[in-house]
C-alpha cells in the first residue's frame, strides 16, 4: 500500500463554546482528489485550517508523507507543499493580476520573473488569464483563476479548495474542473470542500463525510447516491417541497426600466431593469453575486432611495424615491443578505431587533411597550424555531442559521404583501434551509408576492415560478421554470440572452 | 510576545465593575505620586475623598460642581451612542453662556424673575446654534466632526474674549477683561440658603430621567442609538442618519449650552474669560466613566467633581501644581480604557517561535 500523502489521526480541536472537531481521522493518497463533505457548521473549516497551519489541533497528529510534522503557520505549510484557495478571495482591487500574485510569493523575484511564469503556468493548465489587468474589471471567476495560479505557483503537492464554486456559473465549474482534473492527473492531491454532492461524483474518489465535528463516514462518493450521502451529511434525507400550481393574482411589485448609475466605484451600474412580480407567485434572481444584484436590492428595498419615483411601484403606488418606512406600509419587506450589521444589530437582543422593522409594540409616540415587544419575539422564536436563549438573547450569539431564521421570521410575521429575500438559506444547514424555503412556500400560497435572489440554482428550481438571471447589471427576460435548464442558466448568466445588446465576452466565464 | 485575544464572553459582572476597579487604580497610583512628590499620600487622599463630602456646605459645593458635568455628559451620551463624535462642547458651554450673558446684561434692576427663562433658553439655543455648526458641516459638506467641533471651541473662546475685551466691557470695570456683574434678578434660583446649588440641580436629575426613558423607552431613541451601533442596519430599517446626526449634536450641543447658562448666572455671576473651566472635556470623561447611562453619569459626575474640588485643595493646602486635577482624571480614564480593555480581551503570553 502507498504511503498517504496527508494523514490525520485522532484530530481534536475545542473553542470555547463548541467541539468543532472530535477525533477526526483524514487519509489522503498521493494523486487522489478527496473531497470532504459537511453542512456549514460541521467542522470542514476548522480542519482544513489545521492543515493550512492557521489552527492548532488540542490533541491529534498530522502525518505528511508518512512523517509526524508539527504545521505551525501557513508559510510552513507551504514549505511542505500545501497550498489553499479560498472561498473568499483576498486580492487588491486596484492592482493588477501579477502584482497581487508577487505579494503572495516571497520577494526574491521580480515582478517580470512572477508575469512570466504566470504566462507559462497559465498556458500549462489552460486557464486564461491576462497578468497585466487590474484585479477589479475581472469576473468573480477569474479572480478565483488568480488564487488558483497563485497557489500553483508554489508546486503544491496537495492543493485543499474550499467551497470554489460556490461563485461559479455552471461553464466555469466545467472549466474548473478541467484544470483540477489536470492537476490530479499530474499526481498532485487534491482536498475539495463541498456540500454539493453533484460536484463531489465528478471529482472525487474519496470522500470522508463530516457531522458535528464528528466523521460519519468514509466512502467512494462514485458508488453512493444522492441519499445514502445526504443521510451521512445530515442524518436523515431532506424533505421535498410541493410547488402547486397557481394562478398568479394583481402586480405587486413593478420595475420599469430602472437605469441606476453605482454609488460604489467597484459596483455595478444598473441598466434597464424590468421586472414585475405578482402576487402568489415566486419569482427567482439567479446569477454570480455582483453581477447588480447587491444594488438592485438597494434601490428595491428603499435603502438606496435615486431611482425614479415612478419606475418602482410597489403595490402599485410609486415608490422610487419612497425610504424603506414607506415601502413597509405599502407592505413590502425586505430579507438582506448580510444578517449581522445590516439585517439585525449584533449587540442588541432579539425583541429589540424586531423594532427594526416591525411596530405592533409601539404605543402612540413611539413609547416601547417591553412586555409586549417580548411577548412578539417569543412568539417569532416559537413559530420559526429558532434556537436562542430567549428574546433577551443578543443577536450575535445565534448561529447565522438560527438568525437568519428569526430574521425571515420578523418578516413573515408581518403579513407582507411582497417579500424581497436576499439569499435566504446562504450559509444556513440544510435542514434550517428547508424550513426557510418551506416558510417562502406556504407564503406564496396564502398570496404574497415574493421575489428571491440567490446563487444556488437548485434553490430556485425548487421554489420558483418563473426565473430572471442577472449579468453585468442588466436583467434577462423572464422564464417559467419547467423551461429553465442549467445549461441555459448559465449561458444567460454569461449575459448571453436573446436579445441581449452587449458584448458577452466581457461577461462572467 | 504579549498578544490581546477577544474573550469568547465579557463577563457582565465585570462590565460594572470596571469603573469601581478603575477607581481604586487611579487612587493606588495617586497614593504613589504623592509620595513621589514627598507628600503625606493619607493628607493627599483626604483633599480628594473626605474634605469634598465632609460638611454640608462641602456637598453642596460639589453639586455646584457636579451639575454642569453631569447635563453636559447627559447630551454627550447621547451623542456618543448615536455613534457621533462631538468632543467640541466645551466650545457650546462657552457660546450658551455667550447667550445667556447677553440676555443678563439686558436686563435692569426693574426685569421681573421671568427674564431667568430667557436666559436659560437662550443658553440652550447658543448652545445648539454652535453645534449646529458641526451638524452642518458634516452634512453639507462630510467635515470630520471630531475636527470641527474642537476647532470651534477655540473659536468660542476667542468670541468670548472679543467680547469681554471690547463691546460687553464693564465700563466701570478699572478696564479688567470681564462684563458688568448681572442683576440679582438674574440669578438662577438657589434650592436654599447658604449653599450655592441652584435649581440647575434639579434641571440635571430632571434630564437623567428624561435620559433614560429617551434611550431605553422610545423608538425614537432606539432609532438613535442603530444608528450608532449598526449603520447598515439604520439603513435597511429606514432610520435616516441625517436626522440621528442633527439629534446628537443639537441634543449635546444643546445640554452644554444649558450647562453654561446655568454657571453664568449661576455661581459666575458675570462674563469673564475664565467662564470656560474645562468643563465641557471633563464631561467626556464623565460621560465614558459612567458607561454613557445616565444613571452611571450621575456616580461619575459626582467623582470628577470630587477631583475637581480635590485638586484646588491640593494646590492651597499642599503646595502641589494645578496640573493635579488634569492627572487624576487622566489617571481614571487611563485606567478605565485599561479595565474595559481587559474585560473583554485577555492578555496571552505567546513565545517567540510562534
Amino acid at each position: 500500500m502507498t504511503t498517504p500523502l496527508l494523514s490525520l489521526q485522532g484530530i481534536t480541536k475545542r473553542y470555547p463554546s463548541v467541539v468543532a472537531n472530535q477525533d477526526v481521522s483524514l487519509t489522503v493518497l498521493p494523486g487522489q482528489a478527496h473531497a470532504v463533505l459537511g453542512e456549514n457548521g460541521a467542522g470542514k473549516s476548522t480542519l482544513m485550517k489545521i492543515i493550512y497551519g492557521a489552527v492548532k489541533p488540542d490533541e491529534g497528529q498530522v502525518f505528511f508523507n508518512g512523517q509526524a510534522v508539527h504545521i505551525r503557520n501557513p508559510q510552513e505549510a507551504r514549505k511542505l507543499g500545501i497550498s489553499m484557495v479560498f472561498q473568499h478571495f483576498s486580492l487588491f482591487d486596484t492592482l493588477t493580476v501579477a502584482e497581487n500574485v508577487w505579494l503572495g510569493l516571497d520577494k526574491s523575484l521580480g515582478l517580470a520573473d512572477v508575469t512570466g511564469r504566470i504566462v507559462a503556468k497559465a498556458s500549462e493548465y489552460g486557464l486564461d488569464l491576462e497578468p497585466n489587468r487590474p484585479v477589479h474589471t475581472l469576473s468573480v471567476g477569474e479572480m478565483q483563476r488568480v488564487e488558483i495560479i497563485r497557489a500553483l505557483l508554489t508546486e503544491p503537492k496537495l492543493l485543499i479548495l474550499d467551497e470554489p464554486t460556490s461563485v461559479l456559473t455552471p461553464q466555469a465549474v466545467e472549466k474548473l474542473f478541467v484544470v483540477l482534473h489536470k492537476l490530479v492527473s499530474r499526481g498532485c492531491s487534491i482536498v475539495y470542500i463541498s456540500h454539493k454532492l453533484n460536484e463531489i461524483r465528478a471529482l472525487c474518489s474519496a470522500c470522508t463525510v463530516l457531522r458535528g465535528g464528528q466523521v460519519t463516514g468514509v466512502c467512494d462518493p462514485r458508488e453512493e447516491s444522492n441519499a445514502s450521502l445526504s443521510r451521512l451529511m445530515i442524518g436523515a434525507e431532506p424533505p421535498a417541497l410541493a410547488l402547486t400550481p397557481k394562478t398568479p393574482g394583481a402586480v405587486m411589485l413593478s420595475v420599469n426600466q430602472l437605469q441606476l448609475a453605482t454609488e460604489d466605484p467597484f459596483g455595478v451600474d444598473l441598466v434597464s431593469i424590468a421586472l414585475q412580480v405578482r402576487s402568489g407567485e415566486v419569482v427567482g434572481l439567479a446569477g454570480v453575486s455582483g453581477n447588480g444584484q447587491r444594488e438592485l436590492m438597494w434601490a428595491l428595498s428603499g435603502e438606496d432611495t435615486r431611482a425614479d419615483h415612478a419606475v418602482i411601484e410597489v403595490a402599485g403606488q410609486p415608490a422610487g424615491h419612497s425610504g424603506p418606512q414607506a415601502r413597509r406600509q405599502l407592505g413590502l419587506h425586505f430579507v438582506p443578505e448580510e444578517r449581522l450589521g445590516r439585517g439585525a444589530v449584533p449587540t442588541l437582543s432579539l425583541a429589540h431587533n424586531l423594532l427594526l422593522t416591525r411596530s405592533e409594540a409601539l404605543a402612540t409616540g413611539g413609547w416601547i411597550r417591553m412586555g409586549m415587544l417580548a411577548e412578539q419575539a417569543r412568539s417569532v422564536i416559537a413559530r420559526f424555531h429558532v434556537k436562542a436563549a430567549g428574546p433577551g438573547a443578543t443577536a450575535r450569539s445565534l448561529s447565522g442559521g438560527n438568525l437568519q431564521k428569526f430574521i425571515v421570521g420578523r418578516e413573515i410575521s408581518a403579513a407582507p404583501a411582497l417579500l424581497i429575500v436576499s439569499q435566504p438559506t446562504w450559509g444556513v444547514d440544510v435542514g434550517a434551509a428547508a424550513q426557510i424555503r418551506g416558510e417562502i412556500l406556504a407564503l406564496r400560497d396564502a398570496g404574497c408576492a415574493v421575489l428571491v435572489v440567490s446563487e444556488e440554482l437548485e434553490e430556485l428550481f425548487e421554489i420558483s415560478d418563473r426565473l430572471h438571471v442577472m449579468a453585468k447589471g442588466r436583467l434577462s427576460p423572464s422564464l417559467p421554470r419547467a423551461e429553465a435548464t442549467v445549461a441555459l442558466m448559465g449561458e444567460w448568466m454569461s449575459g448571453l440572452w436573446p436579445g441581449n445588446t452587449v458584448e458577452a465576452t466581457h461577461a462572467q466565464a | 510576545m504579549l498578544k490581546l485575544e477577544a474573550r469568547p464572553e465579557a463577563s457582565k459582572l465585570w462590565g460594572y465593575a470596571s469603573p469601581v476597579l478603575a477607581l481604586f487604580l487611579t487612587v493606588l497610583v495617586g497614593v504613589a505620586i504623592f509620595m513621589a512628590l514627598g507628600k503625606d499620600p493619607v493628607r493627599g487622599l483626604q483633599m480628594f475623598f473626605w474634605e469634598p463630602v465632609k460638611s454640608a456646605y462641602a456637598l453642596g459645593e460639589l453639586m455646584v460642581k457636579a451639575t454642569p458635568l453631569l447635563v453636559i455628559a447627559l447630551g454627550l451620551g447621547v451623542c456618543y451612542r448615536s455613534n457621533v463624535w462631538n468632543i467640541g462642547a466645551e466650545g457650546q458651554f462657552v457660546m450658551g453662556a455667550v447667550a445667556a450673558g447677553g440676555v443678563a446684561l439686558v436686563a435692569d434692576a426693574t426685569t421681573g424673575r421671568w427674564i431667568v427663562v430667557v436666559i436659560v433658553l437662550a443658553g440652550v439655543l447658543g448652545g445648539m446654534a454652535w453645534a449646529g455648526l458641526v451638524a452642518l458641516l458634516r452634512d453639507r459638506f462630510n467635515a470630520n466632526e471630531i475636527l470641527v467641533s474642537l476647532m470651534l471651541v477655540y473659536v468660542a473662546d476667542m468670541v468670548l474674549s472679543y467680547l469681554v475685551y471690547g463691546p460687553w466691557k464693564d465700563p466701570a470695570g478699572y478696564n479688567f477683561p470681564q462684563s458688568k456683574t448681572f442683576e440679582s434678578v438674574t440669578q438662577i434660583p438657589r434650592l436654599m440658603a447658604g449653599s450655592r446649588v441652584s435649581v440647575g440641580l434639579l434641571i440635571a436629575f430632571a434630564g437623567v430621567g428624561l435620559m433614560w426613558v429617551y434611550l431605553f423607552r422610545t423608538r425614537a431613541g432606539f432609532a438613535q442609538q442603530v444608528g450608532g451601533l449598526a449603520p447598515a442596519a439604520a439603513r435597511y430599517a429606514g432610520f435616516s442618519s441625517r436626522k440621528a446626526l442633527w439629534v446628537a449634536l443639537l441634543v449635546s450641543g444643546g445640554a452644554a449650552g444649558l450647562a453654561g447658562a446655568l454657571e453664568v448666572a449661576g455661581p459666575i455671576g458675570q462674563l469673564t474669560p475664565y467662564v470656560p473651566a474645562g468643563y465641557g472635556f471633563a464631561a467626556i470623561i464623565v460621560a465614558y466613566v459612567g458607561r454613557l447611562h445616565p444613571v452611571g453619569m450621575v456616580f461619575s459626575a459626582v467623582l470628577m467633581s470630587m477631583f475637581y474640588i480635590g485638586g484646588e485643595l491640593a494646590q492651597s493646602r499642599l503646595g502641589l501644581p494645578k496640573s493635579i486635577t488634569g492627572v487624576f482624571q487622566g489617571l481614571l480614564l487611563f485606567s478605565l480604557l485599561a479595565c474595559d480593555t481587559l474585560v473583554s480581551y485577555r492578555l496571552r503570553w505567546l513565545s517567540r517561535r510562534a
